[in-house]
């Protein structure tokens, strides 16, 4: 039965976790995501899972990396001073191709900044956070009900391509609250098991763009796992190139040669658009009112929403720098994601940022201003 | 010569060997009597996974033919609460060093303890910081050289046992590569224990240790360690200052409790109809 609720953006995480299956949480205190590890302690038992407050957020991301390979979907939840304390084992979880869900409530920054305000301050410590070379996946939703739907996709997403995959909500998203309206049925994709051939099982022996059947530790496969460089069977191999090389370049392949099938947008009114408005996450709730209101003025104003900042959405950007003259990016930074938009745009449209700092979302006309300042 | 071979040579993944380890380490008899101990026990070898951090003793489950699961520095205790809570079924040992467990890792350790989570760490002791190249560690006795203390550590060294005790773990032991029967059924009683059990092991690192402290041969660092262990009991009768320097070797902790995982199932069992979820990953939902 569809069950409607009106709830909190961190509640609706929750929520979203248990619906995709989710059993174990690891979690240590933080604004402004602590409702999610508060519900998930109340949620869990009630379904036979387990939480464990963690002594801090580096723990949180190894707990939730053994819990994965003990056989769950595994899950934490922070803000951006836990971000920064987890990005070793985030690096761990892609070099192992480790399946597991972080969500991130932006906040205020640098260093602790503003606990209580909103910001997108990690949309590059997400791309960049941890050394070395590899391609994340990161879903930013703008709703309540996207918080959950996209919850629910990172668990997806996680186990399609074996990847640590970030949800970059924000203190806006987590804390606002809107009916949220729950399916009977959410679509899940669940682990593969791997089968031996002639008795063997190579546990890192994938396809150049895809990945290998991943089993749970206690299945019988007797498996090494490790963040040095390894090879098909798992086993270090530090000092051949070829094995770094072709290791590193898959683990980035699975994703890069997947692009189309990850990267999502929301287009709207863009077909004959002179101006188009790229925003991701929170931003995109004042997007609307502004375009509606240049509109009416004659203005052809259009929008993309981008759900899924990493992969980046290239094409989606390139094809409408062909069409329209001019894209305005609002971010509640100084200027993270604009850069990507920038490089995407290939210099076929001007690109206007609206860097916003403080903690306050960009007012509907904060958006209009610009659109009229550019329009002349 | 004849050449025997181990009789645990058929826990080890055969085709890694020869091991990274030098000349008169220390960790090949702590893997050895960790093999005897397991076989005291019921426990089916099968059933064991191993976790480690970074550094000699860490690659340790690498050369084992079980589950194992090589992480970050200092944070294998972590990982191994997510694998153990994960799947209370598995026998979760840890294998780790003093630079890894109370260094870098020094939080996860007292949490892990006082949660008395259901684990089995078998932390190897050396004094030293061997796979960087002997630098001083948190346990380097007073007065001693390391790379990073060229004129000797002036610091007061953890004493990893108690610390480990009073942190609220239920079994710990602490033994020498030169007790390897005592820490053999140490190892057993602390995979027997339902809690944490904490097994501290000083040993040996002739390449780093004994090279910057005036003993060169395995066999003088083997010397060193056994003049200066004394047995709990004699040690509870001996004045402060007559024990600087020394060993103490013994049981710290026997006292079993409620573990994590018997926590969190009981939890599950009150709440829910379910039995407590495993493997939720390959569950396919209608």
């Amino acid at each position: 039965m569809v069950e409607e609720r009106f709830v909190q953006g961190n509640e609706a995480c929750a929520l979203g976790a248990i619906a995709a299956n989710c059993r174990f949480f690891a979690g240590y205190p933080i604004t402004p995501s602590t409702e999610i590890a508060e519900q998930m302690s109340i949620l869990l038992p009630k379904y036979g899972g387990s939480f464990v407050q963690m002594e801090d957020e580096i723990g949180s991301a190894g707990a939730i990396i053994g819990a994965s390979w003990s056989g769950m979907k595994a899950m934490t939840a922070t803000s951006g001073p836990g971000i920064s304390l987890m990005q070793e084992n985030i690096g761990y979880g892609f070099i192992t191709e480790t399946p597991i869900v972080i969500i991130n409530v932006q906040r205020g920054s640098p260093s602790t900044g503003q606990p209580t305000m909103s910001a997108q301050a990690d949309m590059m410590q997400v791309r960049w956070g941890s050394h070395g070379d590899y391609e994340p996946i990161a879903l930013a939703p703008s709703s309540v009900q996207e918080f959950f739907d996209f919850t629910i996709k990172a668990f997806n997403l996680a186990e399609e391509y074996r990847v640590p995959v970030t949800v970059l909500a924000d203190e806006v998203v987590g804390h606002m609250r809107e009916k949220l309206i729950i399916p009977d049925k959410v679509d899940i994709v669940a682990r593969k098991r791997p089968e031996k051939v002639n008795g063997q099982y190579l546990p890192f022996d994938a396809p150049e763009d895809g990945t290998t059947p991943m089993p749970a530790f206690g299945d019988g496969f007797n498996i090494h796992v490790t963040g040095l460089t390894h090879d098909e069977r798992g086993y270090p191999d530090t000092n051949d190139p070829d094995t770094h090389n072709e290791l590193v370049e898959r683990l980035c392949n699975k994703v890069l040669m997947r692009r189309k099938d990850i990267c999502s947008v929301k287009k709207e009114n863009c077909d004959d658009a002179d101006i188009v408005i790229v925003s991701c996450g929170s931003p995109y709730c004042s997007v609307g009112a502004a375009m509606k209101k240049a509109r009416e003025e004659g203005i052809k104003v259009g929008s993309l929403k981008i759900d899924t900042p990493w992969p980046f959405p290239e094409e989606e950007i390139a094809e409408i720098a062909k069409t329209a003259s001019d894209i305005i990016v609002p971010e509640m930074n100084l200027g993270q994601l604009v850069h990507e938009v920038e490089r995407a745009a290939h210099g076929e449209a001007n690109v206007h940022l609206i860097g916003k700092i403080g903690g306050i979302l960009h007012k509907p006309d904060e958006i209009y201003d610009k659109i009229k300042e550019i329009n002349g | 010569m004849v050449e025997k071979e181990s009789p645990y040579k058929k826990y080890l993944r055969e085709e890694r060997l020869p091991h990274i380890f030098c000349p008169g380490c220390g960790n090949g008899t702590v893997m050895s009597t960790f093999f005897k101990g397991l076989e005291g026990t019921d426990i089916d070898f099968e059933n064991i996974a191993m976790v480690s951090g970074i550094g000699c003793s860490s690659r340790i489950p690498g050369y084992a033919k079980c589950d194992s699961l090589h992480t970050t520095h200092g944070r294998a205790l972590s990982f191994a609460t997510g694998l153990k809570v994960g799947n209370p079924d598995l026998d979760v040992v840890v294998f780790t060093g003093d630079g890894d467990a109370a260094s870098i890792g020094g939080n996860h350790l007292i949490h892990a303890a006082r949660r008395n989570i259901n684990l089995t760490v078998i932390c190897i002791n050396n004094n030293i910081y061997g796979m960087t190249g002997g630098q001083i560690s948190p346990t380097s006795p007073k007065g001693s050289f390391g790379t990073t203390a060229p004129y000797g550590s002036r610091d007061k060294p953890f004493n990893l046992a108690e610390l480990v005790s009073a942190a609220g773990a239920s079994y710990v032991a602490r033994w020498t590569t030169t007790h390897p029967l005592q820490l053999s059924k140490a190892i057993q009683k602390g995979l027997e224990n339902e809690g944490f059990s904490f097994i501290e092991v000083v040993s040996q690192c002739p390449t780093y240790y004994g090279r910057k402290n005036k003993m060169k041969t395995p066999l003088q660092m083997f010397e060193w360690i056994k003049e200066n262990s004394i047995n709990k009991r004699r040690a509870e009768k001996m004045e402060e200052s007559e024990l600087e320097g020394k060993i103490i070797v013994g049981e710290f902790a026997n006292k079993p409790h409620a573990a994590l995982t018997d926590n969190i199932k009981t939890l599950a069992e009150e709440n829910s109809d379910k039995p407590l979820a495993i493997k939720s990953a390959f569950e396919e939902l209608d």
